[in-house]
C-alpha cells in the first residue's frame, strides 16, 4: 500500500467521526426539519455512487479498447463501490423521503434511474462472478451503458416533473449548511478514494495469486 | 486481428449477407419464429389472466402487457438465435471472416428486429382484443412507438447475447444484463402506447416520448457498433 | 441488523399516519435556514434520522472488514504458496 494511505484514512476516519458534531451544529431547513439533516450524507453519497459508475464505465473503455489488466482492476473495484454507495442512497433517500414526502418511493425519474443504474452495477458484479472465461470484457460492455446513465440521472430532476429536490438546491445553500455539506461530501469523497485504493489493492494480490499458480503448474 | 478498414458499401453488403443468412435459415424450419410468437401470446394471457378482476381484464394493464411481452419474447429469441450460431459455431466462422465487425453486429440487429417485428403484428391485435383497447386508433404513431421501441431494446439485446455466446449461466445472464440497461425504453414505450389508448389522446406527449426513444436509440446503437469489436476478440 | 431496521420502519410507519397528511411539496429549489424547530416535527423524525446514520456507518464500516478479510485470505494464500515455491526450488 502507497505511503499516503495510512495518514489518510486516519483523516478520514477523523473526519467522520466529527461529521454528526459538525452537522448538528448548522441550522435546519424551515420546511423539513430535522429529517432533513439526513441530506448532508444522502447526497455526498448519491454524488460517489454516480463517480463510481463513472470511474467503472471510463475504466471498462479503456480496458476494452487498450487491454491493460489495471483498468480491468480499477473498474471492478469501482463497480463493487458503486453497488455500496448506491446502496446507502437508496436507504436514506426513502427513509428522509418517508417524512419529507409522505412516502417511501415514488416512480419519479430521478430515483428509476438511480435505482436502474444500481441493479447494472449489481449485474456487473454478478457477471464478473458468475459468468465464467470472457466475463470481463461482457462486464466492460456493460458499464459503458451503465454510464451512459449517470448524466441521465443527474439531469433528471431539472428537466421533469420530479418531486426530488433540483440541482440548484446546492449552490443556493446557505454559507453554513453549505460549510456542513462540503465537509461531509471531503470526508465522502476521501473515503472513496481510499477504499477504491484498497479494493484494486486486492484484486492485485488476487491477480499475484494467480500468476503464482500458474507458475506453480509450470 | 482485427479486419482491415472497409467501405461503407461494403459494411452495408456485408450486414446484408448476415440479415439474408439469418432469414434462410429461419424461413426452413421457422422453430425460432413460432416458438417465439408462442411464447408471447401465452405471456400476454398468462397476464390476462391473472389480472382479471370480476370477469373484466384490467383497461389500462394493455399497454404495460404489450411491451412485457414484447420484452419477455424478445429475450427469448435473443437467446435462441445466437444458441443456434454457437452449436453451429457461426459466430466464430463470421468473425473469422475478412468482413468489418460493425457490420455483421448491424446484420444480426436487423434479423432480430425482423423477429420481434412479426411477433408484434401478432400481439397488438390481439392485445386489443383481450383488453379492449384502441391500439389500433393511431396506428402511425403507434408504428413509430413500437419501430423506435424494438430497436432500442434489439441493439442492446444483440449486442450482449452476442458477447454472451462464449460465457457461462449465459441463459439467466442475459435478462440481467439487458433488463436494467432497457428499462428507459420499456418506461418510454408504455408511456407513449398508454397515451395512444387514452379517449383524448395528446399527440405532443407521444411525440415526446418517440422522440426518447429515437435519442434512446441512437445511443444504444452508436455504444454497440463501438464496443461489438472489442467486446467479440478474444 | 434487518429486523432492528424492519421494526424501526414499522413503529414509524403509524407515526407518520397520525399527522394531518400534508401534501407533497413543491419541488425545492432553494433551502431556507431557520433556527428553531417546529415543535410538532420534533420526535418523530429521529428514528429516521437516527437508522440513516446508522446505515452508512455500517454499511461502510461493513465494507471495510469485508475488503479486509478477503485481503488477509488472499495474502495468506500468497505467503503459503511463495514459501512452497521457495522450497520447493531449494530441493
Amino acid at each position: 500500500m502507497p505511503k499516503w494511505f495510512m495518514p489518510l484514512a486516519g483523516l478520514a476516519g477523523v473526519m467522520f467521526a466529527a461529521s454528526p458534531f459538525v452537522i448538528a451544529s448548522v441550522r435546519y431547513e424551515s420546511t423539513m426539519g430535522l429529517v432533513q439533516k439526513i441530506f448532508y450524507y444522502h447526497m455526498p453519497s448519491a454524488s460517489m455512487f454516480l463517480i463510481s459508475a463513472v470511474v467503472c464505465g471510463i475504466a471498462s473503455a479503456r480496458y476494452l479498447f487498450k487491454g491493460s489488466p489495471r483498468q480491468d482492476r480499477l473498474a471492478y473495484a469501482a463497480a463493487e463501490l458503486a453497488v455500496l454507495f448506491g446502496a446507502i442512497t437508496l436507504v436514506t433517500g426513502p427513509l428522509w423521503a418517508r417524512k419529507a414526502w409522505g412516502v417511501w418511493w415514488t416512480w419519479d425519474v430521478r430515483l428509476t434511474a438511480s435505482l436502474m443504474g444500481w441493479m447494472v452495477a449489481w449485474a456487473y458484479l454478478l457477471v464478473r462472478k458468475y459468468g465464467g472465461p470472457g466475463s470481463d470484457k461482457l462486464a466492460a460492455g456493460l458499464a459503458l451503458f451503465g454510464m451512459a446513465n449517470v448524466p441521465f440521472v443527474y439531469i433528471s430532476v431539472n428537466y421533469w416533473r420530479t418531486i426530488h429536490p433540483k440541482t440548484s438546491v446546492v449552490p443556493t445553500l446557505p454559507a453554513d449548511m453549505g460549510g456542513a455539506l462540503w465537509f461531509s461530501f471531503a470526508s465522502f469523497l476521501l473515503l472513496f478514494v481510499l477504499l477504491l485504493r484498497l479494493r484494486v489493492h486486492l484484486e492485485e494480490q488476487r491477480a499475484k495469486l494467480d500468476s503464482l499458480y500458474l507458475s506453480l503448474d509450470e | 486481428m482485427t479486419p482491415p478498414r472497409r467501405s461503407r458499401g461494403e459494411g452495408v453488403r456485408t450486414a446484408w449477407l448476415v440479415l439474408r443468412k439469418d432469414l434462410t435459415v429461419e424461413v426452413r424450419s421457422l422453430e425460432i419464429a413460432y416458438t417465439t410468437l408462442f411464447f408471447a401470446v401465452s405471456c400476454v394471457l398468462f397476464f390476462a389472466f391473472a389480472l382479471v378482476k370480476e370477469g373484466k381484464a384490467p383497461e389500462d394493464g394493455a399497454a404495460g402487457i404489450l411491451w412485457i411481452a414484447i420484452a419477455f419474447a424478445g429475450t427469448l429469441a435473443l437467446g435462441r438465435t445466437f444458441e443456434r450460431e454457437r452449436q453451429s459455431e457461426t459466430l466464430r466462422a463470421l468473425l473469422m471472416a475478412p468482413a468489418d465487425r460493425p457490420a455483421i453486429y448491424v446484420g444480426k440487429l436487423l434479423g432480430i428486429i425482423a423477429l420481434l417485428s412479426a411477433a408484434e403484428i401478432v400481439l397488438v391485435p390481439l392485445v386489443a382484443f383481450l383488453f379492449q383497447a384502441p391500439l389500433l386508433s393511431h396506428p402511425f404513431w403507434l408504428a413509430a412507438v413500437l419501430i423506435s421501441g424494438t430497436i432500442g431494446f434489439a441493439a442492446v439485446g444483440t449486442l450482449f447475447s452476442a458477447m454472451l455466446v462464449r460465457a457461462r449461466s449465459r441463459d439467466v445472464l442475459l435478462p440481467v444484463l439487458l433488463y436494467p440497461i432497457t428499462v428507459p425504453v420499456i418506461i418510454a414505450g408504455v408511456r407513449a402506447t398508454a397515451e395512444l389508448l387514452q379517449p383524448d389522446v395528446e399527440l405532443a406527449l407521444v411525440r415526446f416520448w418517440v422522440a426518447l426513444l429515437l435519442a434512446l436509440d441512437v445511443v444504444f446503437v452508436t455504444l454497440a457498433l463501438w464496443t461489438f469489436e472489442p467486446l467479440m476478440t478474444d | 441488523m434487518r429486523a432492528a431496521l424492519l421494526v424501526i420502519m414499522l413503529l414509524t410507519a403509524p407515526l407518520g399516519a397520525q399527522q394531518p397528511e400534508a401534501q407533497p411539496p413543491k419541488p425545492v429549489d432553494e433551502y431556507v435556514p431557520v433556527s428553531q424547530l417546529p415543535p410538532q416535527d420534533q420526535l418523530p423524525a429521529a428514528p429516521l434520522l437516527v437508522t440513516a446514520y446508522s446505515f452508512v456507518w455500517i454499511a461502510l464500516f461493513g465494507y471495510l472488514v469485508s475488503v479486509a478479510h478477503r485481503l488477509t485470505k488472499v495474502q495468506r494464500e500468497v505467503e503459503r504458496l511463495e514459501s512452497d515455491i521457495s522450497k520447493g526450488s531449494r530441493t
